[in-house]
C-alpha cells in the first residue's frame, strides 16, 4: 500500500496535490484498493463551481459506486478524460494518470486543513482494526 | 487428492443455434385448410420477406429445445437445488402450493381489461391482500401497484415529495439515507429529484443518533431507514431516529427489505414509519429470478393514503350494494383522490400477488411471527457456527442476517472464499455489501432450512478456511466444478453483450 508523501489527504479518501495555482484531485491507493477494478469514472461538468465536501462524482467498480467528495472549494477546470477508456488507471496509478479532476481553489488556505500523510496512513490502519 | 483438486468443470449446454439444423421442428401448424372450411390464401407479395429478411431462428426439434433448456437449468443454482444463504435477499422456499393456485385457469387466464363485475374473484384477492399487508406493516392503505422494491422507494420518495407540495412547503430539497443502506436508496432519491445525504453508523450497527439529529432541518424532506437494517440489526434507536425526523417536519420511509425478521413481532408503522415498500418476492415467498417479476406494494399511514399510486382496490359498502340502481360488484377499482399516479400497467404485477397472498393465507396470523421467529432462530445459530472462523463485524444478537469478513487469511479475498463455496454445493452468500464492512460476507439462512443444511454450510466454510492456509491457490483459482470459471467482471461491465450475434460462417 503506498501512501504518496507529496499529497494531503481527507477522510473520505481523495488526496489533493498542489499544482502551480491549482489543486489535482484523486482517491488513495487504499481507496483503489478497497474498491477493487474500477469501471466507470462519472466526471462532474468543467467549470462547474463546488464547495468542500460537495460530492463531484462516482466512482464506479465491480464491487461498489462510490461517490468522490471536494477536498476543497472551487472551479472544476479539468475532468481526467483519459480514464473514460481506461478506468484501471485508478487502480494502477491513482497519484499518477489516475488522477480525477483539476480544481481553481477558492481559498486555498483550505489545502494546509488537509491530512498529511502520516497522519492518513494512521487513520486508515484504524481502519483495518 | 480431494475431489475438488480433480479439473471437474461440467459441461456448457450447446447453443440453440449451434445444435440447428434446417427443416427441424417442434410443432406443426394443424392442416386447417386441408379441411376445406378455411381456403388457404397466399400472403400479398409486398409482406413477403426475401431470404435475408427473413429471422433467423434456430431450428431444433422438441426433444433439442426441452434438454436444452433443461441442461440450461442444471448449470445454475436456485433454492429448489440448493442452499441459497443470499443475504439481504430472503432466498426463501417458494412453495409449491402457490403455483398451484397461481395455475388456475380462473386466475392464469384472467384478462386485465376485463370489467369489474367479471373480475370479482382477482379484486378480492387484491383487496384481502391489501388488508393482510396494512395489518402485517401497521398501515392504513396499500398499493400493490409498484413492481419491485427499487420501485416502491420511488413511489415513496414521490409521495414524500407531494406531501410537502400538498403543505406549501417547498423547501424541502434532501433525503437522510444511513450509509448502511442498500444502493437503491440514494439511487431512488435521486430519481426522485432529491438530494441524497449520508448519515453514519455508530460503533454499534446502528444510525448515529447524533448524526442524525444534526442533519435534521427545515430542509429535509425524509428519511430512508431499513429495519433490520442490512448489517442484520435491529434499529436500537428507531423511535428516537423516527421521531426525530418528525419533529423537522420529514417523513420516514421504511425499506422492507428485511421484513423477513419481525413478522408479527412489530409492526413498522408503530414505530413511527410512514411509508414501506414490502418486498413479496424475499418476505412472501414469490419468485426471484430473472430479473422478475417481483411486487414491491407500498403501505402508508393514515392522511398519505390518498397519495398512494392507483388504481387500489375497495370494498363497496354493503347499503350500496344493495341499492338495485347500482353495479352489484363488492370489490372496485379507486384512484385516490390525491394519488401520485400510476407506475406500472394494469395492476401490478397479479401473478406475484397471488402468491403471496396464498403464502400468507396458508401461514396465518400465527405462522407469520413464526417464519420471523425461525428465520431468526437460524441466522443466530449460524452465526455462532461461523464467527469462530470468519469474525462477524457485530457481536450482538443478529436478526434475520449477519456479516462476517470473509478475508480469512493473508492473500485471501472474501471473493475467493465465495467463488469456493460453489465447489461445496453451495450458492455464495453476499459479498462486498453493506460497503460499510471491509470484505463482506453477508449470510441469511432464512427460515426454510434445516439444522443439518446450516451445519454443512458451517462445515464447508471451516474447510475452506483450512484450504486457505494450506493450498490458498485453490481457492485464488475456485470454481472448479463449475461450467466457467472465473468470468472477467471488468469486461461483463464495460463491455456488455446482450444477445446472441450470428457468424458469418454459421448456418442458418
Amino acid at each position: 500500500m503506498t501512501f504518496d508523501s507529496n499529497v494531503k489527504y481527507q477522510e473520505s479518501h481523495e488526496w489533493s496535490r498542489k499544482d502551480g495555482d491549482f489543486i489535482v484531485v484523486g482517491i488513495s491507493d487504499y481507496a483503489q484498493d478497497s474498491l477493487g477494478d474500477v469501471v466507470y469514472i462519472e466526471h462532474p461538468e468543467v467549470g462547474s463551481m463546488k464547495k468542500k465536501g460537495d460530492p463531484f462524482g462516482v466512482v464506479e467498480s465491480v464491487k461498489a459506486a462510490s461517490d468522490v467528495y471536494m477536498p476543497i472549494g472551487g472551479e472544476i477546470v479539468e475532468v481526467n478524460t483519459a480514464l473514460d477508456d481506461n478506468p484501471a488507471n485508478v487502480n494502477e496509478a491513482p497519484f499518477g494518470n489516475g488522477w480525477l479532476i483539476k480544481v481553481k481553489p477558492s481559498d486555498p488556505s483550505e489545502y494546509d486543513g488537509l491530512m498529511s500523510s502520516d497522519d492518513y496512513q494512521e487513520y486508515a490502519k484504524g481502519l483495518e482494526d | 487428492m480431494s475431489r475438488h483438486d480433480e479439473n471437474l468443470h461440467a459441461a456448457i449446454p450447446a447453443l440453440l443455434y449451434e445444435i440447428s439444423r434446417p427443416g427441424r421442428r417442434a410443432t406443426r401448424i394443424s392442416a386447417v385448410a386441408a379441411r376445406e372450411e378455411v381456403p388457404e390464401t397466399a400472403l400479398p407479395q409486398a409482406l413477403i420477406r426475401s431470404e435475408d429478411e427473413q429471422p433467423k431462428l434456430p431450428e431444433v426439434s422438441e426433444l433439442d429445445a426441452v434438454r436444452h433448456f433443461t441442461l440450461l437449468s442444471q448449470t445454475n443454482m436456485s433454492i429448489d437445488t440448493n442452499f441459497y444463504p443470499l443475504g439481504s435477499c430472503t432466498m426463501k422456499y417458494n412453495p409449491k402450493v402457490n403455483e398451484v393456485a397461481a395455475a388456475v385457469p380462473g386466475f392464469a387466464n384472467h384478462h386485465p381489461l376485463a370489467p369489474e363485475w367479471a373480475s370479482q374473484g382477482s379484486l378480492a384477492v387484491m383487496y384481502r391482500l391489501q388488508e393482510m399487508l396494512a395489518e402485517i406493516g401497521g398501515f392504513s392503505g396499500v398499493s400493490l401497484e409498484p413492481a419491485a422494491g427499487a420501485q416502491g422507494e420511488f413511489t415513496g420518495n414521490l409521495i414524500i415529495r407531494a406531501y410537502h407540495q400538498s403543505r406549501g412547503d417547498a423547501g424541502r430539497r434532501k433525503i437522510l439515507v444511513p450509509d448502511s443502506a442498500h444502493g437503491t436508496n440514494p439511487a431512488s432519491v435521486s430519481m426522485a429529484g432529491y438530494e441524497a445525504v449520508e448519515i453514519p453508523s455508530d460503533s454499534n450497527g446502528n444510525i448515529d443518533l447524533g448524526a442524525l439529529k444534526a442533519a435534521c432541518g427545515d430542509d429535509v424532506a425524509g428519511l430512508m431507514v431499513t429495519n433490520p437494517n442490512t448489517l442484520g440489526l435491529f434499529e436500537e434507536h428507531l423511535v428516537q431516529v423516527t421521531r426525530a425526523v418528525h419533529e423537522c417536519g420529514g417523513l420516514v420511509y421504511g425499506d422492507g427489505a428485511n421484513l423477513n425478521a419481525i413478522l408479527g413481532i412489530v409492526r413498522p408503522g408503530d414505530l413511527g414509519i410512514d411509508l414501506m415498500h414490502f418486498n413479496l418476492h424475499k418476505t412472501f415467498s414469490t419468485p426471484h429470478g430473472g430479473g422478475g417479476p417481483g411486487a414491491g406494494p407500498v403501505g402508508a399511514r393514515a392522511d398519505l393514503v390518498e397519495f398512494l399510486p392507483g388504481p387500489i382496490v375497495v370494498r363497496a359498502d354493503p347499503a350500496a350494494i344493495a341499492d338495485a340502481n347500482r353495479d352489484q360488484s363488492t370489490y372496485r377499482f379507486h384512484m385516490p383522490a390525491h394519488s401520485i399516479g400510476r407506475l406500472k400497467a394494469f395492476h401490478g404485477n397479479f401473478g406475484v400477488l397471488l402468491r403471496a397472498y396464498v403464502y400468507i393465507s396458508m401461514h396465518g396470523a400465527a405462522g407469520m411471527r413464526s417464519i420471523s421467529e425461525n428465520a431468526v432462530l437460524n441466522a443466530n445459530y449460524l452465526k455462532k457456527l461461523v464467527d469462530p472462523v470468519f469474525p462477524v463485524r457485530f457481536k450482538r444478537t443478529c436478526m434475520h442476517e449477519f456479516v462476517a469478513n470473509g478475508a480469512v487469511h493473508d492473500g485471501i479475498a472474501t471473493m475467493d472464499v465465495a467463488k469456493r463455496l460453489l465447489d461445496y454445493g453451495f450458492h455464495a452468500p453476499t459479498v462486498y455489501f453493506p460497503l460499510i464492512v471491509k470484505e463482506a460476507l453477508m449470510i441469511e439462512p432464512t427460515e426454510s432450512e434445516n439444522r443439518e443444511t446450516l451445519d454443512a454450510f458451517a462445515h464447508a466454510l471451516s474447510e475452506i478456511a483450512r484450504e486457505a492456509t494450506e493450498n490458498p491457490d485453490l481457492l485464488h483459482h475456485a470454481p472448479h466444478t463449475t461450467p466457467l470459471s472465473r468470468l472477467d467482471e471488468v469486461q461483463a461491465v464495460r463491455k456488455l453483450v446482450l444477445r446472441y450475434e450470428h457468424r458469418q460462417d454459421e448456418r442458418t
